[in-house]
């Protein structure tokens, strides 16, 4: 035994006692008692981890929802006043004020009038950005080469009945028509015929009246660039489509109200399986306990120990549980969704400082029915 | 002596069972809760759905093109073919009236005012009283068309009373509780009406009003109709014509909007009925997208509840060594002990189970008037589906606890070294 000459062995432990020696218990609890220390800390993983995934569910799934409401299509629409054609830059402007959070595409309308004499109305636009709009047309095949139109179930009846070539009238100028594909909406559309807006300009020399535009912002946002864009085009109308914007808002917050009711339901369960599995393990120490008290450990010191013990265990608990609570929340983003749900990382402190405080509150409660124990009473397993 | 045991168990260490049960019974609540929400939440939000309006139209066969240009109608309105109003109430007696929320008539005719010529005026049903059979009730646009707002009082169907499109209304510099000539006829303007389309440059009148302007009573040029609706899935989407008899009745007893449309088009002669795509088509992955969500945290509450089930059971549980060493001592084979710890659990788990279920439900009552400003209907099923898994997830929590304090020797247990 080759142990240290006394006196530096007492100047070291003068030079830190306390905390050397807490430091020690607090490791040597947990390494020791292994099996509770980590039941204990698996209910902490699982809590924490069942709140990031319920909280970040909660805060994503808006922008999730947003994006199948916007199969819904257009929910602003500009349009020319007293049937004038848009300014010429219209359409950039609107783009410029979307900056790629939405889909903006014009639309031109004429009557024309089908070889024997019925009228129709014929619409002019960007028919690759039609289909990512209105996702909900049923279209046999899209147009591809020019002079192919897209007709409408109903105007089809009428215009050409056996899909052969057809010609419509505008103001004495006439075009030659394939009708490519037949287009099926339940809605105006099928009495009308589309045409590329390339075509349609050549033909009848109108421009568009009319922009359809899909914004994928909150609806504040849609609010603020209704407001931006009434400001830039001041010959033209800018309204939402309060159909769509209503639905929407309705739909989402009861959705809203359902998960963030579960949410607290579920957290709070967690929250209870955490407070009773830490009571249960900080009471099955009342030894440990008592031997302190025995040594003379003072009740503050106690109720420290333990404490920090609690506040350790929650912390690790939180973090670990955030990782894998994002990873569940991501799952199910990718399962129901098909994108996962992005990290909040706003949500950490929010879960570190929660289980931290059920830590402490579950640590608490069995300290303080001890106290008034007598250690010699504990020690004899009474 | 079973018995005996587990009733004095119980007796004796009323707090620690106390514990466990309520344990048990939140676990369960929770559980009962989102399973019950969960199940009727595709309903609700299918009835949420229906503020997006109608998702059916019904039009005459023999229609002409529309000739419609940003939601004007350019078509002179004598043109074309009408449906027959006394045909409406005839929807309540199709197979799926029940989800049908209700239908709005439309007759737009052309009126002028004073220097205003070429006026829309759209005749509707607001909120009108109909009978079909036994049964009485409302339906119209305040039903099909949540999103029209009124400034001023809804018009009376059986009035002449107006409604005035915004637009329209500042442009003539007309208000609420004003006078406007119709076609040579006084007119009361009740109310100011705002929908964001095509309605605001109109005058929207009671149908009758319409009609008689029209000079054709009974006539209506299309029919809106809201209803609830099953999302699209194989079946839907083939042909009904090419099924078999039995694929056929399949498809005509599921509420795919094209099957009530087609029963509609039974149900109104010389009519032609039609999904509305855009909000036929995506309520269905709406609904999905949400009831898949639900699904999940469902899931997820399950197993939070699962767990802390287990937690309460092993905690009190792995506070009974002293106990089990006793009876050890005494003579007691392991699996008697872990016969009366698991009769304790089934007891406790069917106590808690059906104050759970009792608990929860009333929770699930509570979200549904609280959010949904309905009842959530609780299925019977799920009461044993409740009580089965509350008694295996007590079974599965207590079962490690178990097993090690039964392994646990007597010697140490009882020296009080554990």
């Amino acid at each position: 035994m080759s142990s240290p000459p006394k006196s530096a062995l007492i100047n070291r432990r003068a030079g830190k006692p306390h905390t050397s020696m807490f430091l020690r218990m607090l490791m040597r609890a947990a390494v020791l008692r292994r099996g509770r220390a980590a039941s204990a800390l698996l209910a902490m993983v699982v809590a924490a981890a069942v709140a990031t995934a319920m909280l970040n569910l909660y805060v994503d799934v808006q922008a999730k929802l947003r994006k199948e409401f916007r199969n819904y299509g257009a929910n602003i629409v500009v349009v020319a006043k007293d049937g004038q054609a848009l300014p010429a830059d219209a359409l950039d402007k609107v783009n410029s004020a979307l900056a790629g959070h939405g889909l903006a595409v014009p639309f031109a309308y004429v009557v024309a009038r089908t070889s024997d004499g019925q009228s129709v109305v014929v619409s002019g636009t960007n028919l690759d950005q039609v289909r990512k709009l209105d996702s909900w047309w049923s279209v046999t095949a899209w147009p591809n080469t020019t002079h192919d139109a897209l007709v409408g179930a109903r105007a089809a009846a009428v215009v050409s009945p056996q899909s052969k070539l057809f010609d419509l009238t505008f103001q004495e100028r006439i075009i030659h028509l394939n009708p490519a594909g037949t287009l099926r909406t339940g809605a105006s559309e099928d009495s009308r015929i589309y045409l590329s807006l390339n075509d349609f300009v050549s033909w009848t020399g109108v421009q568009p009246s009319t922009i359809e535009i899909a914004s994928s912002g909150s609806s504040e946002e849609v609010d603020a660039l209704i407001q931006q864009l009434s400001q830039a085009l001041p010959a033209a109308e800018v309204r939402p489509i309060r159909q769509i914007m209503e639905g929407e808002a309705h739909v989402l917050g009861k959705t809203r109200a359902t998960l963030a009711a579960a949410a607290i339901l579920i957290i709070a369960t967690a929250a209870l399986c955490v407070l009773s599995t830490l009571i249960g393990w900080v009471f099955d120490r009342r030894r440990d306990f008592a031997i302190m008290k025995a040594l003379g450990a003072s009740e503050r010191l106690i109720s420290g120990f333990f404490a920090a013990e609690a506040a350790a265990l929650g912390a690790v608990g939180a973090i670990v549980g955030f990782g894998i609570g994002v990873g569940v929340a991501a799952w199910i983003g990718r399962v129901n969704f098909h994108a996962p749900v992005v990290p909040r990382f706003n949500v950490l402190p929010i879960v570190v400082v929660g289980s931290i405080a059920v830590a402490l509150i579950s640590a608490v409660i069995p300290i303080f029915l001890l106290r008034r124990v007598q250690p010699a009473m504990i020690l004899r397993g009474e | 002596m079973f018995g005996r045991l587990v009733y004095e168990s119980f007796r004796r260490q009323k707090r620690r069972k106390l514990l466990a049960g309520i344990a048990i019974t939140l676990g369960v609540g929770v559980a009962t809760a989102m399973l019950a929400v969960a199940t009727d939440i595709g309903d609700k939000i299918s009835r949420e759905l229906r503020t997006y309006g109608a998702n059916l139209i019904v039009t005459p066969q023999e229609d002409t093109l529309d000739i419609q240009i940003g939601g004007v109608d350019l078509k002179p309105p004598s043109d074309g073919t009408y449906l027959n109003e006394a045909d409406l109430p005839k929807i309540r007696g199709t197979f799926w009236h029940h989800n049908i929320v209700g239908f709005a008539p439309m007759l737009p005719v052309s009126v002028h005012t004073g220097a205003a010529t070429n006026l829309t005026l759209l005749g509707t049903y607001f909120s009108k009283r109909l009978i079909f059979g036994k049964e009485d009730f409302a339906t119209g646009v305040r039903i099909t068309h949540p999103w029209w707002k009124v400034q001023g009082a809804w018009p009376d169907d059986n009035s002449s009373d107006v409604l005035l499109g915004e637009s329209l209304a500042a442009r003539l510099g007309r208000k609420a509780g004003g006078e406007i000539e119709i076609s040579g006829q006084p007119h009361r303007i009740v109310g100011i009406l705002s929908t964001g389309g095509a309605e605001d440059n109109q005058i929207v009148a009671p149908l009758a009003l319409a009609q008689q302007i029209l000079g054709k009573p009974g006539a209506v040029r299309r029919l809106y109709v809201s209803a609830m609706t099953k999302p699209e899935d194989a079946l839907a989407r083939r042909d009904p014509k090419s099924m078999n008899p039995e694929m056929y009745d399949r498809w005509y007893c599921s509420p795919y909007a094209a099957s009530i449309a087609f029963q509609l088009q039974e149900a109104i002669p010389h009519s032609h009925a039609e999904q509305i795509r855009q909000i036929a088509q995506n309520e269905g992955t709406v609904l999905s997208r949400i009831k898949g969500l639900m699904l999940l945290v469902t899931l997820a509450a399950l197993f939070a509840s699962a767990l802390a089930v287990s937690a309460a059971m092993a905690t009190a549980i792995f506070e009974r060594r002293t106990e089990v060493g006793l009876m050890k001592a005494l003579g007691a084979g392991s699996i008697s002990v872990a016969a009366l710890f698991f009769a304790e659990a089934l007891l406790l788990a069917l106590i808690g189970g059906v104050v759970g279920f009792a608990g929860g439900s009333l929770l699930a009552r509570q979200i549904g008037r609280s959010i949904f400003n309905s009842q959530i209907t609780i299925e019977p099923v799920l009461f044993p589906v409740i009580l089965g898994i509350a008694v295996i997830v007590t079974f599965a929590g207590s079962a490690m606890a178990i097993r090690r304090a039964v392994k646990f020797d007597p010697v140490y247990a009882l020296r009080g070294e554990a």
